[in-house]
């Protein structure tokens, strides 16, 4: 007798078609943002539809082109193109000036996110530690943050010119002979001097906010429990920092490898022979100068992927870090 | 209290110079000449050729074509600026709107498609990102500048936390005072916002004005340059010329500089919690 | 200004979680409500379905004669002053009261006669052009108490106004509210966790437990029979003893000892002894002394009695040995069964001499 009696089921109240289609078209979500929301069939869908257009237009579309047009070559005279599966890829990641621009993209994000979420922690921990002056040197760490890149990328070229450039010049006089833009490892040095030099203020805002909402009485606890300076830094300071600077190890990555773009574009100036560059830089060369629109598509993608990567890797590890704090 | 050591100052006055040293260069040397900066290096004290660098550099003629002065792209630097922070304010208010104060089907897909975009910058799909704009013949227009840039939903997480942090009362005191959801939306949440718009508004404005690869791709058409794509130009000028126009360089650098340096040291205690509070 | 009134009112989640169970209540106009019970027992809710916060998903919501199920909350002709204020930031004091009347379209004058009777009346003149971050607590409870005056609603919906503030404010804005009601007859709904917030104001006390009402009665009639154990154990502070006990012979029983005449069935039994009925006597029921209150006017003894805990509020100054003797006022004890925690009535038996043992 597994059958369940008709009779013995909740009377269900007769209800018309439109109730039931507006109570599946409203049906509570299982984490609202709020306790009360409207329950409107068009309004939200109004508010939603620039932002939508937007997104599908300029985002969806080029982002699902990248794809599909990395599994074709695509003949150079634009007399349509061919189906090649995979090649795109194993080309891309075969070819040797491939990998050592990813070499040389790894080694670039590793060195400028250490330098400068190093310094940027360093003056923060100062600033946060003088009483005299420290709005002035605030302001004055901050304001760098708002130079755009290749503004950035222009001043250093003038400080690294092979003929009057002040730090040539300072080489010169330890019989150092800098070729910046002719020299590889010359020509990533001045990168990465500029590279950091732009991303110092924008770690140093974030570390100092960090350290400022340390409450006074864990700072004066601390203050009783350890003598040495370093120690309440080192045991105290520094893991209340952790979310933050994990959270800025990210975003130095992400900066590293796509806001240096115009960095590099100003100081290599479209001449990438033998000179440094970073893996986004070359999908830009291989696809507006090289016109290899396959290959330039698969070498997007795999970034894609790695930056998909990452921001995942960082949502997940925020949201877990976060309840430290 | 900890004592104050002269040490700590001393790193901070190294890190401050090595910060601003180099900009103060810059404007300093961007009045003098290029032979001067030539043969002597760059200055660290005034000269006497701003009046002629700077006239030369906002109403000349230059680039290619001839089309266009200074003036002209500090003029487009400052609508790519405005018209991308008001454009991302206003979407992203909308945006935000929606899926925090509505309940409807699909907004936990609609959610995850907004939310997407923050996983891949411009760069990674700049190719067919240009093709798109070719297609839809936007190439050389402000909208083409400005539009595509607002795909990102930076502004749009932001707000959500923001109006999430209302509380859930000042919508139901304005549903019994019988406000619907735009008069709620303009009498409560927008004034009710002002401050954050405000620090939106600043970053959103940095943001704008320093594109560079994206004008780089849109703008043929000189009449549309910003000043980001005015520095490409005058450094693709030189190749070749004897003594490079060092000082005309600085110039345009000083003025692409100068708006959101002020706007940063203006509105700093604004800016600063916009952007803590944004990012994480 | 209607009476309101609930019809097996329900309220169920989409998860299947019932909050609210099945609530009828009558209430008559200018009747003041209020619906007290601990946290998650279904009396916001209630207070929010009526709102029209939340749907009804079961019954029928009526004010005046309208059944109000399906209308927005603004429909409703109703107010509500919430736990947090909910003021408009932005607005200033005269903007936060007008704004539900500009929507409503009542012209200039109106409006400004209205807000200036409300000012007036909780003395709020000095503030009106202030935003509500610059008033007190205080203050700002009676900005949102002036939002609800100024609508002239049919109802007034309180959901637990009072608890932002401190002890001593809280008992003089108790005050002001049951005299403001009393002036303008307006019937309300209040909620709240306090009992004795809820006994000082309310004409008639609902006392919900689990979403279903356990309760309905006047205050002291509320205290003086409770319906269930849960009542009994809810109001009246300190708590109501609930010591396990037996019938027998028409006698209730703790352990061996006789406290009191009970007609009804032998069998087991919750025996409900107030604090303050029960006095120190020579003989009687022996409690060991655990620890005392001294609270001034009287003391508060904590003690063991077979194996149970048990307060006694006394008021006298004798002198207290390891164990003492207790007895209970004659018609002051309540029992209930032991099963189902309703009430017993003893009318019949507490008339008869209920005596000390």
């Amino acid at each position: 007798m597994t059958d369940t009696p008709i009779a013995d089921m909740p009377d269900a109240p007769r209800r018309s078609l439109s109730a039931r289609l507006s109570d599946w078209y409203f049906a509570e979500t299982p984490n609202p943002a709020k306790r009360v929301q409207f329950s409107r069939p068009l309004t939200p869908w109004i508010f939603l539809l620039p932002q939508l257009a937007i997104v599908v237009i300029f985002f969806y579309w080029p982002s699902v082109q990248a794809v599909t047009s990395s599994f074709y070559i695509e003949d150079p005279f634009g007399f349509g193109s061919t189906f090649v599966g995979f090649e795109n890829y194993t080309d891309a990641v075969t070819n040797s000036q491939y990998a050592s621009t990813a070499w040389f993209t790894a080694l670039f994000c590793v060195v400028v996110t250490a330098l400068s979420l190093g310094l940027g922690l360093l003056l923060a921990v100062k600033a946060d530690k003088v009483i005299r002056g420290a709005e002035t040197y605030k302001t004055l760490l901050i304001s760098v943050y708002a130079i755009a890149p290749p503004v950035a990328g222009l001043i250093g070229m003038m400080f690294f010119d092979m003929h009057m450039g002040p730090f040539t010049k300072l080489f010169a006089a330890f019989g150092y002979d800098l070729r910046v833009g002719i020299d590889y490892w010359d020509t990533a040095f001045a990168l990465t001097v500029i590279a950091v030099w732009k991303q110092i203020p924008y770690n140093f805002i974030f570390f100092l906010s960090g350290l400022q909402s340390v409450p006074v009485s864990v700072r004066e606890a601390a203050l009783i429990d350890a003598r040495s300076g370093w120690r309440r830094f080192k045991d105290i300071i520094l893991p209340l920092l952790a979310p933050t600077a994990f959270f800025l190890l990210v975003i130095n990555i992400t900066y590293t490898m796509f806001d240096t773009f115009s960095i590099i574009d100003v100081i290599v100036k479209d001449k990438p022979a033998n000179n440094p560059m970073t893996l986004v830089y070359k999908v830009y060369l291989d696809g507006f100068k090289g016109n290899d629109i396959g290959g330039s598509s698969a070498q997007s993608v795999i970034l894609m992927i790695v930056v998909a990567a990452l921001t995942v890797v960082q949502f997940r590890f925020l949201e877990r870090r976060v309840h430290y704090g | 209290m900890q004592k104050i050591k002269p040490f700590d100052h001393l790193i901070l006055i190294l890190g401050t110079l090595f910060l601003c040293l180099p900009v103060f260069m810059a404007l300093m040397s961007s009045t003098h000449t290029a032979i001067d900066i030539h043969s002597n290096g760059l200055f660290l004290t005034p000269g006497d050729n701003a009046g002629p660098t700077y006239t030369k550099v906002l109403t000349a003629r230059g680039g290619f074509t001839g089309d266009v002065t200074g003036l002209r792209m500090l003029m487009n630097s400052m609508i790519m600026g405005i018209g991308f922070a008001v454009g991302k304010i206003v979407l992203s208010m909308m945006a935000a709107y929606a899926l925090v104060y509505f309940r409807f089907r699909f907004a936990t897909v609609i959610f995850w498609a907004i939310f997407t975009t923050l996983l891949l910058p411009l760069e990674v799909r700049i190719m067919p990102s240009y093709q798109v704009m070719s297609t839809l013949g936007l190439l050389n227009t402000y909208t083409g500048l400005i539009v595509p840039l607002l795909a990102s939903a930076t502004g749009t997480f932001f707000f959500r936390q923001f109006f999430k942090s209302v509380p859930d009362e000042l919508l139901e005191a304005a549903r019994i005072d019988g406000a619907g959801p735009v008069k709620f939306f303009i009498d409560i949440l927008v004034p009710l916002s002002r401050t954050m718009m405000a620090a939106i508004f600043i970053i959103m404005f940095i943001y704008g004005w320093n594109q560079y690869l994206w004008p780089l791709l849109m703008t043929t058409d000189e009449t549309f340059y910003t000043l980001m794509r005015g520095i490409k130009s005058i450094l693709q000028v030189w190749v070749g010329s004897q003594i490079p126009d060092y000082n005309e360089a600085f110039a345009l650098a000083v003025l692409a500089m100068v708006p959101p340096v002020a706007v940063v040291v203006i509105f700093q205690r604004m800016f600063i919690k916009g952007l803590t509070e944004s990012d994480k | 200004m209607a009476h309101l009134s609930l019809t097996s009112v329900g309220k169920t989640y989409a998860g299947g979680v019932d909050a609210v169970r099945d609530v009828n209540i009558e209430i008559a106009d200018g009747e003041f409500i209020v619906l007290v019970g601990p946290s998650g027992c279904g009396k916001s809710t209630l207070l929010r379905m009526v709102a029209g916060l939340e749907s009804v998903t079961h019954g029928d919501v009526r004010i005046g004669d309208r059944v109000v199920n399906r209308l927005e909350p603004a429909d409703r002709d109703i107010a509500m002053v919430f736990q947090n204020y909910a003021l408009y930031p932005h607005m200033n004091v005269r903007d936060n009261m007008a704004y539900g009347l500009k929507n409503r379209g009542e012209t200039k004058s109106v409006i400004a006669e209205r807000v200036a009777e409300a000012s007036r009346m909780l003395e709020l003149d000095p503030y009106l052009d202030r935003k509500p971050r610059a008033l007190s607590g205080g203050q700002r409870q009676r900005v949102a108490m002036g939002r609800a005056i100024v609508r002239q609603p049919a109802a007034f919906l309180f959901d637990e106004p009072l608890s932002n503030l401190d002890a001593k404010l809280r008992v003089s804005m108790r005050g002001e509210i049951r005299r403001l009601q009393r002036r303008l007859g307006t019937t309300s709904l209040y909620v709240t966790h306090d009992q004795l917030e809820a006994m000082t104001l309310a004409d008639r006390l609902v006392v919900l437990n689990g979403g279903r009402v356990e309760q309905i009665g006047a205050p002291l009639e509320v205290y003086h029979k409770p319906a269930s154990v849960f009542v009994a154990s809810f109001i009246g502070s300190p708590a109501m003893n609930l010591i396990d006990a037996r019938v027998e012979a028409g006698r209730v029983l703790v352990g061996s000892h006789d406290i009191a005449p009970a007609a009804t069935d032998a069998g087991p039994v919750t025996l409900g002894l107030r604090p303050e009925d029960l006095s120190l006597a020579s003989t009687g029921l022996p409690v060991a002394v655990e620890h005392v209150e001294e609270l001034g006017a009287q003391r508060i003894i904590h003690g063991e009695v077979a194996g149970q805990p048990i307060a006694i509020a006394d008021s006298s100054a004798s002198e207290l040995g390891e164990t003492v003797h207790v007895a209970a006022t004659p018609g002051k004890i309540h029992l209930f069964a032991r099963d189902t925690g309703r009430r017993i009535d003893l009318a019949a038996a507490a008339t008869g001499l209920a005596h000390a043992v």
